[in-house]
């Protein structure tokens, strides 16, 4: 508690403040940017805070994180085009909200949505966090290993529609992430020679190429002549009607967003799914589902953002990325020479609470700057596309550029953005990539540590209870196809809805 | 049973030519497993574990995972190219407009040594808008040389990430 206070006395210095709000200001506007979702949006405004010190940057970062989610419910609302998947189930009822004129209502239930469901997470991470972490700083090397394991089998099962693919995205984001020197033996592997290979392939590289690149291709060879119309909202704000249907949702939000976000299952997109899924069955207005119900939009909103706090929790106490903003925040931290894990508490404890304080701040800012906003942001929508895209590809080589001021990764990042592109083409998903170039370093000095622990017996990589457990859990996911075929069909009820996400 | 002729190929090809993916994913493979192999585990090794196992282990798995993905696509299956809010999949691609952006994306990195990133992030700018449709002959190259300048100020001054002036802001 007295370090949460620190961490508050920290952030609230003037520049801190200033950073908080320009963050948000910031996410904000580049996530309600089409086509632009919250990862690439930490990963352009990576380069900005450069030449920041920690604690300000993380501040900063803090604020594009939960501006960014914001955003993307904007564009799922006004324009019923969600740029990524967590925003997806706002646009079911947002949408249709915004089509009947109310449009305003939407935008005001899911930023407050949004707060409320930050708020609520947040305090579990302030609840929860030390506690983890003091509990992970046991966990030894095959146990890490067995978790890392898990979210590489679960980022390429549990999302997307073909599992071939996710684990194709994931060898080739493993391939990126052996190049370089072997930390162990200084032997180079798959540097041909180069210099510029030796040092490793950046990451941040690696992200906004996969990321921005990759999408700017992707859209330029398929770009919409005509882009959708957004529609025009007045001032944000609800009635008390409203507010009597939407106090509960935004409650029962965190219940389902956090432990999601915290076990590395693909973020947001199953609990907000769920979210609405409950929220239908609790209303009392069923018939409105599908033309309009505010409750649909505020408990997922709510959701989601509780869910970005849960996938903090696992990020900062293990250092394990469960989205792919925890991917891309990691590598961040990894800029600076930061590794989060169990450690980070004891040896950065100044800055983890200030970074937990400033969620708190740049929650508040959230909902105080973005209410008035809110037509602003709409008009953003309209930008004309070349301008966008040229933007995206300028911002993208200045962050690439600007990592080690070498034109080495410029090209890199080509060669990767065309990979991004090809990736889009042929339905591999991005995320398995990014999250393999980030673990597979840290997966493989685990793997190593424990079988020289055992001397290369591989009973090594098991002689924890907790790593059994973990491996049991893997196979019941490598197997679940099988399994299912065994278990009573679910009730249909659920189905025809499941399917219309999927597509 | 109908004799293959020429556009039939071509067509079978166009519909699996996610292929190149497993392609791709094979010459991966390759590519680590021969360079695995050719790492010296003599020296320098510590621990049961050598620098050679993890990419041996990748590289195979690449492999598998080519030849899997190979099956499914022979089988039929599609991986789901990706929609998004300016994506329009019902039209074909425009290759057109790829190779004009990429082409506007590598002038800038020949560009930034020799003329610094001012008047390089400006073509770069330019260029993509171009390329996107954009054929505003007065707004684009201002908005671009405004742009590719303010950012350069902006991160080389204020923000303390220095990038290449080039000659044009040594005169300043």
């Amino acid at each position: 508690m007295e370090q949460l206070l620190d961490g508050f006395a920290t952030a609230l210095t003037p520049t801190h403040l200033l950073l908080a709000a320009i963050g948000v200001l910031l996410g904000t506007a580049i996530g309600v940017l089409p086509g632009i979702g919250p990862a690439m949006a930490v990963a352009l405004l990576l380069p900005v805070t450069y030449g920041m010190e920690p604690t300000g940057a993380f501040i900063m970062f803090a604020g594009i994180y939960y501006g960014g989610m914001f955003g993307g419910s904007t564009t799922s609302i006004l324009l019923n085009t969600p740029g990524e998947s967590a925003a997806v189930v706002a646009a079911f009822e947002g949408n249709p909200m915004a089509r009947k004129g109310r449009g305003a209502q939407a935008l005001a239930a899911a930023a407050i949505g949004h707060f409320t469901g930050g708020i609520i997470g947040t305090i579990l991470i302030v609840l929860l966090a030390p506690f983890v972490a003091k509990h992970a700083v046991d966990i030894g090397a095959p146990d890490l290993f067995a978790v890392m394991v898990l979210a590489f089998i679960a980022v390429t099962s549990v999302l997307g529609a073909s599992r071939i693919r996710g684990f194709a995205s994931l060898l080739i984001g493993l391939t990126i992430g052996l190049v370089g020197l072997d930390e162990m033996t200084g032997q180079q592997r798959l540097t041909f020679g180069s210099l510029h290979l030796a040092d490793g392939i950046d990451i941040v590289v690696v992200a906004v190429a996969l990321f921005a690149v990759g999408e700017a291709l992707w859209v330029a060879a398929h770009l919409r002549r005509k882009p959708f119309e957004p529609i025009p909202v007045g001032r944000p704000w609800l009635s008390r009607a409203d507010l009597k249907r939407t106090w509960k949702p935004w409650l029962r939000g965190p219940v389902i967003g956090f432990p999601f976000g915290a076990i590395p299952a693909g973020g947001a997109e199953i609990p907000t799914f769920l979210s609405y899924v409950t929220e239908k069955r609790l209303s009392k207005h069923k018939d409105e589902f599908g033309k309009g119900a505010i409750e649909g939009v505020a408990g997922p909103e709510s959701t989601a953002s509780a869910s970005a706090a849960g996938t903090l929790v696992t990020m900062l106490t293990l250092g394990l990325p469960t989205t792919a903003v925890a991917a891309v925040m990691l590598a961040a931290f990894q800029q600076y020479g930061i590794q989060p894990g169990p450690l980070l508490f004891q040896r950065e404890s100044g800055l983890v609470w200030a970074l937990i304080a400033s969620l708190f701040i740049g929650l508040t800012l959230l909902l105080v700057l973005n209410l008035p906003l809110a037509p602003l942001w709409a008009k953003l929508l309209r930008i004309p596309r070349p301008y966008l895209y040229a933007g995206i590809l300028f911002f993208a080589s200045v962050g690439a550029y600007a990592v080690n001021a070498d034109i080495f990764d410029l090209l890199l990042m080509f060669v990767i953005g065309l990979l991004g592109f090809g990736m889009r083409r042929y339905g591999l998903p991005v995320l398995p990539a990014i999250i393999g170039v980030i673990l597979g370093p840290a997966a493989e000095q685990q793997m190593r540590r424990s079988l020289q622990l055992s001397d290369g017996s591989l009973t090594g990589l098991v002689n924890s209870p907790m790593a059994i457990i973990v491996y049991v859990v893997i196979v019941l996911i490598l197997f679940f196809p099988l399994i299912k075929r065994f278990l009573p069909k679910p009730p249909a009820a659920a189905e025809p809805e499941r399917e219309k996400v999927d597509a | 049973m109908t004799t293959v002729t020429k556009p039939e190929r071509r067509s079978w090809l166009r519909d699996h030519s996610e292929l190149g993916i497993c392609a791709l994913l094979v010459v991966l493979g390759v590519l680590v497993l021969t360079d695995a192999l050719r790492i010296p585990t003599d020296f320098a090794q510590r621990g049961p574990v050598g620098p050679k196992a993890v990419p041996i282990l990748v590289g195979s798995l690449l492999l598998l995972v080519a030849a899997l993905l190979a099956r499914d696509v022979l089988r039929g299956g599609r991986g789901e190219a990706e929609a998004g809010e300016d994506v329009d999949l019902s039209a074909p691609a425009d290759w057109r407009t790829v190779l004009l952006l990429c082409g506007a994306f590598l002038a800038n990195a020949v560009l930034i040594g020799v003329v610094g990133f001012p008047i390089s992030g400006a073509i770069l700018f330019w260029g993509a808008a171009y390329a996107l449709g954009s054929r505003n002959p007065v707004r684009d190259p201002l908005l671009a040389a405004g742009l590719s300048i303010f950012t350069f100020v902006v991160f080389n001054n204020l923000l303390g990430v220095p990038l290449p002036g080039g000659p044009l802001m040594e005169v300043f």
